[in-house]
């Protein structure tokens, strides 16, 4: 027998049920002519018939806390049953630690679902400090199967400014980009704990050690783009620092020296020269040796030769490279 | 040496050689051949979209409580694609919808379903594209605003629904519910602008909440919304093109996130900053002056200067220049979506849209009619509106004005390809958005 023949089986229609029989369900009412009626199997209509019931008489008792549950599995979209499912647990004054065992299931199958994160995010709010390890753990599992998880990500973040536990964040981030030097998640993540922590001195205080960090992690893989985005944003805030930084302009010359996986290079060259970067001559000799034929004008200056280049080794952005090249200053 | 390669790159290789062999065949093929695969599948998206108005099998109970977004994700498709749904089919929409609204204001999933702004913007949208005297009056403006208003958080976003989650997306739909509803008013706009602003990442995009990584559909979301509250100045556009410039890929299509796949839905969400940001050249100019390298320091528009609890310390007044439009003048905030779309085009859209076409007539039809992610996923109503959304903003984004039909070069395959224009920070089609907006001009 197939399991979902034996589930079926198992399911007792609620009007079968004893301890349901004083309820009258509640049909929903979709008026006369529905447009994009779902073809409700009968146990989700009876289930959602019999929510209605509960949810219209306000009733906050324990087969009304089953009942959602049963509600939910249908449909753990249904945002009207999480937000009546509060309401009861609060009436009831339910040990939330159960909840979230509850949530730990249910998240197993429907991960990509808002409502089960907003309410992991309630419960663990309740509960307070001591949740914070077990939200980190969650997440973690959730990271471990989907390292890019957009909800995991937003919760933990939120455990870690609202309960704590950010001990082993950046360690976290740094096992995550072994793993995946491309994962933007665990980069972004890593600018957050960097900005954020309360146990590490801001971004100011972390810049040296990031931008040692980042710099590895681009001469590896030039052509990723997380590390070249996070490099600059170190440097947020104060752009006279990023342009001064003799490092980011010899990175730069570093990989275009070598002649390949260079677009990110010859942008942040270019970002640099438009934030008033005075280039050396190394640099003006770094990018001469790139040039294709037909792609110079003789008397170029370096930013100009620079957009020449782009609209050709990275033609998908060729309009972009063009407009970059019609707004430098001294083009009117 | 090479290291092992890592799950980014072997999901993206694998993506990209499925694409590239499909347009590898197509290349190959004869021009009559050419012709007929790049042709939009019009009668089939129809019947895929017709069908799903009239009746969803058992599988679509997870959407249970999304509802009003099927009803606008099928329209809109359907108004794109230049048909109408027959008169009683109109009604019936308007009743259900009717059902789905709450005495109290707002609109919920389904029929008695607490009132959440997703479904709002959905039933809002969805009633101004059937359009006519019964579905726009059938909404009821003053519990919508008392709705939005109850929403309405002090640090200036917005809840989804009671006790709900608060992010990018609900400000968006907040906001242009109320724009286009003409109910916008300052107690709404208070400090939205405050929020979006920290949501804007180190990468340029933005994302859902602050700290998060930026996304497309959040950059989307808080970029429209800044516009229509008149604060967009505040953002650092520049930044914001880079990020978004960078997000279409090799296979033409955009992906949603940095070092992340294709979609086709991202059609819509980033190749719509392309569309907003052409009309925002003045603004974009006005920053990238100010990088002002001559005068020995630059000054940040981003992040520069920023006061301790990282708030931008910029003045808020309005200085949003659209088209001849004095700076310093009052704006009418219910004005903004008509002025922005009224005002001509003066740049190039600043992506390929060649490619982008490319990628949804080649890779994102499906051949039973809808359109999907990319090759191997199953079609949805949701990908078959925002793939179709992002194809009619980049044929229409060579256009000058309205008034002028895109040239032939702008659309890709026979002209028939063409679609209706869409409205870039509604996203309802715009013969029904200046309908809306003529009918609900009265206070």
């Amino acid at each position: 027998m197939e399991s979902d023949e034996v589930e079926e089986m198992r399911w007792v229609p609620l009007s079968k049920r004893p301890e349901w029989s004083d309820v009258t369900p509640v049909p929903q009412d979709d008026g006369p002519n529905p447009v994009v009626p779902i073809d409700y199997k009968p146990d989700f209509a009876e289930t959602m018939d019999y929510f209605r019931a509960i949810y219209v008489a306000d009733e906050r008792s324990s087969r009304a806390l089953n009942l959602t549950a049963e509600a939910i599995s249908f449909n753990p979209g249904n945002y009207t049953v999480w937000y009546f499912r509060r309401l009861v647990l609060e009436a009831l004054d339910i040990d939330l630690q159960v909840e979230l065992d509850y949530i730990d299931n249910i998240a197993k199958n429907n991960s990509k679902n808002y409502q089960i994160w907003h309410h992991r995010r309630w419960v663990a709010e309740k509960l307070g400090t001591d949740a914070a390890d077990k939200e980190l753990e969650f997440t973690k599992k959730i990271l471990s199967a989907d390292a890019k998880h957009y909800h995991a990500w937003s919760h933990r973040q939120w455990v870690l400014l609202a309960l704590g536990g950010w001990e082993d964040e950046l360690d976290y981030c740094r096992e995550l980009l072994e793993a995946d030097i491309f994962n933007n998640s665990a980069w972004n993540q890593r600018y957050f704990v960097i900005t954020r922590s309360p146990l590490l001195g801001g971004l100011e205080a972390m810049r040296e050690s990031e931008v040692s960090y980042t710099v590895e992690a681009i001469l590896a893989h030039p052509e990723n783009e997380s590390p070249w985005r996070y490099l600059r944003g170190l440097y947020k805030g104060n752009t006279q620092s990023w342009v001064n930084d003799h490092q980011v302009s010899l990175l730069c010359l570093r990989v275009l020296n070598a002649k390949s996986n260079f677009v990110f290079a010859l942008s942040t060259l270019l970002d640099l020269l438009c934030h008033g970067l005075q280039p050396s001559q190394e640099a003006k000799d770094v990018v001469a040796a790139l040039e294709m034929s037909g792609t110079d004008e003789p008397d170029s200056d370096l930013a100009t030769s620079i957009c020449f280049i782009l609209e050709h080794v990275d033609p998908i952005r060729a309009n972009y490279w063009r407009w970059r090249k019609s707004k430098l200053p001294h083009a009117t | 040496m090479t290291a092992a390669t890592t799950k980014t790159q072997q999901e993206q290789w694998m993506v990209e050689n499925q694409v590239f062999q499909i347009f590898d065949l197509f290349a190959d093929l004869p021009r009559n051949a050419k012709s007929a695969l790049v042709e939009l599948q019009r009668d089939n998206h129809l019947e895929y979209l017709t069908k799903g108005l009239k009746r969803l099998d058992p599988s679509f109970c997870v959407l249970d409580a999304n509802r009003p977004w099927l009803c606008y994700w099928i329209l809109h498709s359907i108004a794109l694609l230049g048909d109408y749904v027959e008169h009683e089919v109109e009604d019936n929409v308007v009743d259900f919808l009717s059902c789905c609204q709450d005495p109290n204001g707002g609109y919920g999933g389904g029929p008695g379903q607490l009132p959440h702004l997703a479904t709002t913007y959905a039933a809002v949208n969805a009633l101004i594209t059937v359009g006519g005297e019964r579905s726009l009056s059938s909404i009821n403006r003053e519990k919508v605003y008392m709705f939005l208003k109850r929403m309405k958080q002090p640090s200036g976003a917005f809840r989804m629904h009671d006790a709900g989650e608060i992010d990018v997306r609900a400000c968006y739909t907040a906001i242009s519910v109320a724009s286009v509803l003409n109910i916008l008013d300052d107690e709404l706009v208070q400090n939205v602008g405050d929020y979006i602003l920290s949501c804007q990442t180190y990468e340029g995009g933005i994302s859902g909440e602050p700290g998060a990584e930026a996304h497309g559909g959040y950059t989307f979301c808080g970029f429209a919304t800044m516009i229509l509250i008149n604060e967009v100045n505040r953002l650092d556009l520049a930044g914001l093109l880079d990020w978004v410039a960078f997000r279409q890929g090799r296979e033409g299509g955009f992906q949603g996130r940095t070092n992340k796949l294709v979609d086709s839905c991202y059609s819509f969400w980033q190749g719509g900053a392309f569309a907003l940001l052409q009309r925002l050249h003045a603004i974009l100019d006005e920053q990238l002056a100010n990088y002002a390298p001559q005068t020995g320091v630059a000054s940040d528009i981003s992040g520069g200067e920023e006061s301790s609890d990282g708030t931008q310390v910029d003045d808020k007044t309005c200085h949003f220049k659209l088209g001849g439009m004095n700076a310093s003048c009052p704006v009418n905030l219910n004005s903004i979506g008509y002025n922005f779309v009224k005002q001509p085009v003066e740049m190039e859209a600043l992506y390929q849209r060649w490619a982008l076409q490319q990628y949804i007539l080649l890779c994102a039809q499906d051949m039973d009619g809808g359109l999907k992610d990319k090759p191997g996923k199953r079609r949805d109503f949701y990908h078959t509106c925002y793939s179709l959304s992002g194809l009619s903003l980049s044929q229409h984004s060579w256009s000058q004005d309205e008034d002028s039909a895109p040239l032939p070069n702008a659309v890709m395959g026979p002209y028939a390809n063409l679609l209706e224009r869409t409205h870039p920070l509604f996203n309802v089609v715009l013969d029904q958005y200046y309908e809306a907006q003529e009918f609900f001009d009265t206070p």
